[in-house]
């Protein structure tokens, strides 16, 4: 037997791609029975880390020690013959499938001839069900189970594989506040049951919460492993970012005063069932106030934005903006009456991905007078303008101008859509999870601006998954739940907690607009 | 009335088979637009056992050898489509209609040289006979024409149903075709499952192929393709919702109405409706037309068909 107290170790590793250094000389090591996180933002490297160590990638330097033994990792295969599992960011499940076939995939118990002994999969599941407190139904079929059962589903996956070091990418993005407390139960125990946990995040509560110690990447270099117990968020958040971080957003106290955006009885079908995604709602947005719809994703804020941004007809109900009604006016008329509109998928409905950074920056204005003439556009002018959107909202790009939107990072995506839609001067501005996927420094920019907007006098429609979002930038919180407003919070009085329980559709109240 | 059970029968096996390819390829995750090209070339390959073989070795070996041939030839055909559609990530309907055009002009280019050869010239048609040995598959069975093919049809059925739900090389196909990343996640190969995915469908096409050109005639002239009989078997496929039992159903619904066309002269009150030919030679496709615009919203073909793998994309 060996004598290192620890069950991974990832020595000097060094990955590069070209152009960049992925990890540079990281050093990772994982003891047995613990839950370690890995702290860093998006793009520090911490995927690269993870994917070295499941064998997707191969370091160009470092080594690699399970049990104080130097071992090759060349594909998942081998990771998994070490015992190394993961559960992915995004879930590695067939929908169609059950419980049961996805937990056996690729290990399947089968008699000689290679038919399936289900009857044999089934025991051992149950049997990991009840010993680590994983509730899940083995005969439902993914598709139709929450996402918190299908991440038990995923965490099943790897015992049933007998893994002892269990990786989690951000497990906690897609969960309701309850099914997070629930996952780091499950975690705390899996650690007792003596496996040793990776814990992938940016979310510091998480981390305080549930891991012992905590290893810290910058822009693809160590920065240093701290124990949890001897340190605060505060330190972990200047080890990450490099600098002191405002957690909270500086704003006034909200001013509105005239509605901007009335919405009245609106009812929007779903391109995914037959029910209507959106179920008869109402509010109102006022100018100088943030309103923010809040839910776990798929309970038709999606559909809320499109019926009123006009990407989907409204089976009923009406729509007025500053008194106008728009409920049938095309997008065009739409954003000439002042809407603003930060698409949720920035790829699919944000920007000509293959055209310029110039022409998607006026590519709600180019009909005007100051960019066209007599049908030709006038280059020049975009040019300046352009020039005018990129300099002062600082969005970075490898040819200025003229970078072909695609290859642009997804922070600087984001900016170059913040830009022209908040230079349009809007009376009314719709925000759809402006900062997912980005990380601590674009966050607070982009939470400033949007509070800048706000204070402008502007009408702000925000809409986010994150919690903290949601009580730190709203001044008036909608919770949606199956297409209907389940109710109505001011993010100053009320909790995390209660939020949650509205989100979990366990609590409702009467909100007419 | 007898005549209408026979040709149903052996038009539902030609679509069955066909359309169980087809569901091999798509569970796999591609997609087999080819399976027209492939029946055609399985038919060459069937065709020319027949015409080649001696009729001397008897029924059984005949037989074997037919059905060999075809179904080496469609596997041939289809790994046409498994290199350019996997390895090379090329776009799986593109290939698909390639394999198609050149089946077509490939076995009457083939058929032709061939016939021009041995005539020394006088002979420069697509047409091969194989009148002696099409005899072997069939027993009279009173006035019920039995083919042995209905029962290769019913065997294909069987096994592809327990080899897709009872066992492990099943499953693993299918999540290569609705979420191979997944799949890929667990340690399966999916380019090897997928290869296996369309060389069986080759190899099920191949084999409707030469059950087709010997359902009704004595000799198939090439260059007249397969009339479509691979995309009526997808439409079975997608009616069929990729499942083998279904498709089954399916298959004979379809056959019925294209053995309607050969038959309705026999049946007293169809042969008074006086209508042409034609309009029951149509069937079929107006049929397949019809309840696809009805199903094809709700039917949920596999989720990642007609996507090459990219391992890079997560």
């Amino acid at each position: 037997m060996d004598n290192t107290p620890y069950a991974i170790e990832m020595l000097n590793i060094t990955k590069r791609f070209p152009g960049i250094i992925a990890n540079d000389n990281v050093t990772l090591r994982l003891r047995r029975g613990e839950i370690h996180a890995l702290l860093g933002e998006n793009g520090a490297g911490k995927s690269t880390l993870m994917s070295v160590l499941f064998g997707l990638y191969q370091p160009e330097e470092g080594v690699i020690k399970k049990d104080g033994k130097e071992v090759k990792i060349n594909d998942p295969n081998d990771a998994n013959d070490l015992g190394i599992g993961m559960v992915h960011q995004h879930f590695k499940l067939v929908e169609c499938f059950t419980v049961l076939d996805n937990i056996i995939l690729g290990v399947e118990p089968t008699d000689k001839a290679g038919f399936l002994k289900k009857e044999e999969a089934r025991k051992k599941v149950t049997e990991l069900s009840e010993r680590y407190g994983l509730k899940v139904d083995p005969d439902a079929v993914i598709e139709d189970i929450s996402v918190g059962m299908q991440q038990r589903t995923e965490i099943l996956k790897m015992l049933y594989r007998d893994n002892e070091i269990l990786i989690f990418d951000e497990p906690t993005a897609v969960l309701t506040p309850q099914e997070i407390d629930e996952l780091l139960k499950i975690m705390k125990n899996l650690a007792a049951e003596g496996k040793s946990i990776l814990f992938i995040s940016h979310k510091l509560n998480e981390i305080m919460s549930v891991a012992d110690r905590c290893s810290i990447l910058r822009k693809g270099k160590y920065i240093g492993t701290v124990d949890i117990a001897k340190t605060d968020k505060a330190e972990l958040s200047r080890m990450m970012v490099g600098r002191d971080v405002e957690f909270v957003v500086h704003k006034e106290p909200a001013r509105p005063k005239d509605t901007v955006l009335e919405v009245s009885g609106m009812t929007v079908a779903s391109k995914v069932h037959r029910n209507n995604a959106v179920k008869n709602v109402s509010f109102k947005v006022r100018s100088g106030e943030i309103v923010c719809i809040a839910g776990i994703d798929g309970n038709g804020q999606s559909e809320l934005v499109y019926g009123i941004s006009g990407l989907e007809p409204l089976v009923g109900g009406t729509l007025k903006l500053c008194g106008q009604d728009i409920t049938k006016a095309p997008i065009r008329k739409r954003s000439l009456a002042g809407m603003s509109h930060i698409p949720e998928d920035r790829h699919k409905h944000g920007l000509v991905l293959d055209y310029t950074l110039e022409d998607n920056i006026v590519l709600q204005r180019y009909f005007e007078p100051e960019f066209t003439k007599t049908g030709f556009l006038r280059r020049k002018n975009i040019r300046t303008y352009a020039e005018r959107l990129i300099e002062q909202y600082d969005v970075r790009s490898g040819q200025g101008p003229i970078t072909i939107a695609r290859s642009m990072s997804g922070g600087n995506q984001q900016k170059a859509i913040i830009a022209r839609e908040i230079d349009k001067d809007p009376q009314l501005l719709i925000a759809v999870q402006p900062t997912r996927g980005l990380d601590v420094g674009a966050i607070e920019y982009i939470h400033s601006q949007i509070v800048a907007q706000r204070d402008a006098g502007k009408a702000v429609l925000l809409v986010s998954l994150e919690l903290d979002e949601v009580m730190n930038v709203s001044d008036r919180i909608l919770v949606m739940y199956e297409g209907e407003i389940v109710g109505e919070l001011d993010p100053k009085k009320t909790t995390v907690e209660e939020l949650g329980l509205y989100m979990a559709g366990a609590k409702r109240m009467e909100v007419r607009g | 009335m007898i005549l209408l059970i026979q040709y149903t029968l052996i038009f539902a096996s030609v679509l069955m088979l066909v359309a169980l390819g087809g569901c091999f390829a798509e569970h796999s995750g591609v997609i087999n637009i080819g399976l027209e090209g492939i029946m055609l070339i399985g038919a060459l390959g069937g065709a020319l056992a027949m015409k080649f073989i001696p009729t001397s070795v008897g029924a059984p070996v005949m037989i074997l050898c037919v059905i060999l041939a075809s179904a080496l030839f469609g596997m041939l055909a289809s790994l046409f489509l498994a290199v350019a559609a996997i390895s090379f990530k090329a776009d799986q309907t593109i290939t698909g209609t390639a394999i198609n055009m050149l089946a077509v002009a490939g076995a009457t280019v083939a058929v032709k040289a061939m016939n021009t050869a041995a005539s020394g010239g006088s002979d420069v048609s697509s047409e091969i006979a194989y009148t002696a040995a099409r005899e072997f598959f069939t027993v009279r069975i009173g006035s019920f024409q039995f083919n042995w093919f209905m029962l290769v049809a019913v065997i294909c059925l069987t096994v592809s149903y327990i080899c897709l739900y009872k066992t492990r090389f099943g499953l693993r196909l299918m999540a290569c075709g609705e979420h191979p990343q997944a799949a890929d996640s667990v340690g399966i190969n999916v380019a090897k499952m997928r290869y296996a995915g369309v060389l069986i469908s080759g190899l099920l096409g191949g084999l409707g192929g030469i059950v087709y050109i010997t359902a009704g005639t004595n000799a198939w002239k090439f260059e007249n393709g397969v009339a479509g009989f691979g995309f009526l078997a997808l439409a079975v496929m997608i009616f069929g919702a990729w499942h083998p039992v279904k498709i089954a159903l399916a298959a004979l619904l379809f056959g019925f109405f294209r053995a309607l066309g050969n038959v309705y002269t026999g049946i007293p009150f169809m042969a008074a409706l006086n209508l042409n030919s034609t309009v029951y030679n149509m069937l079929p496709y107006i049929i397949s037309l019809i309840v696809l615009a009805f199903t094809s919203k709700k039917s949920r073909a596999p989720k990642a068909e007609g996507i090459p793998y990219d391992k890079s994309q997560r």
